[in-house]
């Protein structure tokens, strides 16, 4: 089948969707010899609006700090450069942080595409897999001295990001309609992202408790997970930390490394 | 009805439901959930986009199990991209198929567009030529997809704003040949045709008078918006974002005096109103349904 021949269509139409600057593709045509450069337009604006319209949905905190006009026209500037590559919606904008990190205009607000980060990953926990969290008692179980070779399974929707900046409190303060008042961006703060049940949870962890986190979500025994987080937090709580992320939904099961 | 919804969707056998009638639905928006539940099971269907049930887990289908449970269920697809040249998507045509078995749709639908070029989603329904060479693609694909879900879909006419040079056969006679080749059925959408005929200067009565209504399982409704063209006439945008236009529900009231109760679906995406007035819409349409077709009598796999 001459599929080369076939294709045209589609890469003729395609051309000039997302680029304004092209003329209207000369395979189409309005109605008895009409002109086609509105009709075109319709699909160029649908296509566009639509995916600025995903980015709104995917970050709302990021838009009500910079406003929708601000937002808008930084969002067309991404999705034309970087339309999905997959039907799933909710699978788009995931070079959008890096995106704004780089925008011109967003340079006076540093601590903007950390807020996104926090955003992108809290969509991710709304649609993860469902998994029954770790119970507490699991945990109080198991005999003291086999606690240092205790392996954790991180549950399907949890996740860390790092931020030099207050990017939890940014985004908790405009997550939703509540007015917000100055808040001082310069202290670093990271977040857990957790969904144990159906209800998306963000934390602000302790100094130390993102190494902690991170090392116990990547497999790592207890012991070694305590060690980096002590030498990164010298006055970093243990017992504190592993009953804060058990409470908050950050695993699904615990068993020892040597039986994996 | 079958209604048992079991979690892992590639381990249950795929089923037909059994077709729904002549009752009206309409799309299922997560902000109506509380609403919905409040007024209890209801004669009616809902109908949701398949790509918006295709995370793993999550709010999103504890919200469709919920409808589910009470409610016969419409899967329409909006991004399957059967109208375009290149092979589907294999991985979306598994997700697709996953959620068939999962929560056995009285209805299976997808539209005669495109939407995926090379590895771009543009995220609109996109238009095609109608030749002898997109046919063979388009009849392909609805072949593939009627295979991995082992049951017929109903294809959606578009609504569309422009021609292409190189068509060579109409838009009616392209999706009847579609239909008599794949086997599939068709969804009537009489807004997009008001739209079409607006926008291409065809008349929509003669456009549903060559239209193959023996095969159509399900009827679209919803509301449009205005713009110009490049010659300052009036231009329809398939806008789904308010109430069916009076001309629409003329055109409507004729094809079901025609073919008596067939499903009918209010679809409202933009800027969605309370429940009560979708509600309305869906009780206008009931309301002509039962004038002309009794609810005992199905609409569906009526003799063509």
């Amino acid at each position: 089948m001459p599929r080369e021949q076939s294709l045209s269509f589609a890469a003729a139409f395609a051309s000039a969707l997302l680029d304004p600057a092209q003329t209207t593709p000369a395979i189409v045509t309005g109605p008895q010899g009409k002109a086609a450069g509105k009709r075109y337009d319709v699909y160029r604006n649908n296509v566009t609006v639509s995916l600025i319209d995903a980015l709104v949905a995917i970050y709302p905190a990021v838009q009500r700090i910079t406003g929708p006009d601000f937002f808008r026209a930084m969002a067309r500037l991404h999705a034309r450069s970087t339309p999905p590559t997959s039907p799933l919606l909710f699978d788009y904008g995931r070079g959008f942080p890096g995106f704004i990190a780089q925008y011109e205009h967003a340079q006076v607000m540093p601590w903007l595409a950390d807020v996104a980060r926090i955003e992108r990953a809290w969509l991710d926990a709304y649609h993860a897999r469902d998994a029954a969290a770790l119970a507490p008692a699991e945990l109080a179980a198991v005999e003291p001295e086999r606690l240092a070779d205790l392996v954790f399974t991180p549950h399907p929707a949890a996740q860390i990001v790092r931020s030099d900046f207050s990017a939890v409190t940014i985004f908790a303060a405009n997550r939703d309609g509540a007015p917000v008042g100055r808040i001082d961006a310069s202290t670093p703060e990271d977040a857990l992202i957790t969904r144990p049940e159906f209800d998306v949870t963000v934390r602000h962890l302790p100094p130390g408790g993102a190494i902690f986190a991170t090392s116990l979500m990547q497999g790592r025994p207890l012991v070694e997970a305590a060690t980096a987080a002590v030498e990164a937090s010298a006055g970093f709580d243990i017992a504190a930390n592993i009953a804060g992320l058990i409470e908050a939904g950050a695993f699904t099961s615990v068993d020892f490394g040597d039986a994996r | 009805m079958t209604t048992a919804i079991a979690p892992i969707a590639s381990v249950v056998p795929l089923r037909y439901s059994n077709p729904i009638g002549g009752i009206a639905g309409t799309s299922f928006k997560p902000e109506h959930l509380p609403a919905i539940l409040r007024a209890g099971p209801q004669r009616g269907f809902f109908e949701v986009h398949a790509e918006n049930y295709m995370g793993a887990g999550g709010p999103p289908h504890r919200a469709l199990e919920t409808i589910r449970h009470d409610h016969p269920l419409s899967l329409h697809g909006v991004c399957m991209s059967i109208g375009g040249p290149q092979p589907l998507d294999k991985a979306h045509l598994a997700r697709f198929r996953g959620l068939v078995a999962r929560y056995q749709p009285s209805i299976v639908s997808e539209h005669l567009a495109w939407s995926t070029h090379e590895t771009s989603f543009f995220n609109d329904l996109l238009p095609l030529p109608y030749t002898e060479t997109t046919l063979r693609h388009v009849c392909d694909h609805i072949d593939q997809m009627q295979e991995a879900i082992r049951r017929p879909i109903l294809l959606e006419n578009p609504s569309t704003y422009l021609a292409f040079a190189e068509s060579t056969m109409s838009e009616t006679d392209f999706i009847r040949s579609v239909a008599a080749r794949t086997g599939c059925g068709l969804l009537l959408d009489i807004n997009n045709v008001f739209v079409s005929a607006t926008n291409h200067g065809f008349s929509a009565l003669e456009y549903l008078a060559e239209f193959p209504l023996a095969r159509v399982g399900e009827i679209h409704l919803a509301g449009h918006a205005e713009q110009v063209d490049d010659e300052g006439d009036l231009l329809l945008i398939d806008s789904h974002d308010g109430p069916v236009a009076d001309a629409v529900w003329k055109l409507y009231e004729i094809v079901i005096a025609r073919c008596g109760g067939v499903p009918t679906l209010i679809e409202w995406d933009g800027k969605i109103p309370d429940w009560p007035v979708l509600r309305a819409e869906a009780a206008a349409a009931q309301a002509i349904l039962d004038r002309y077709g009794p609810a005992a009598e199905t609409g569906e796999r009526r003799a063509a």
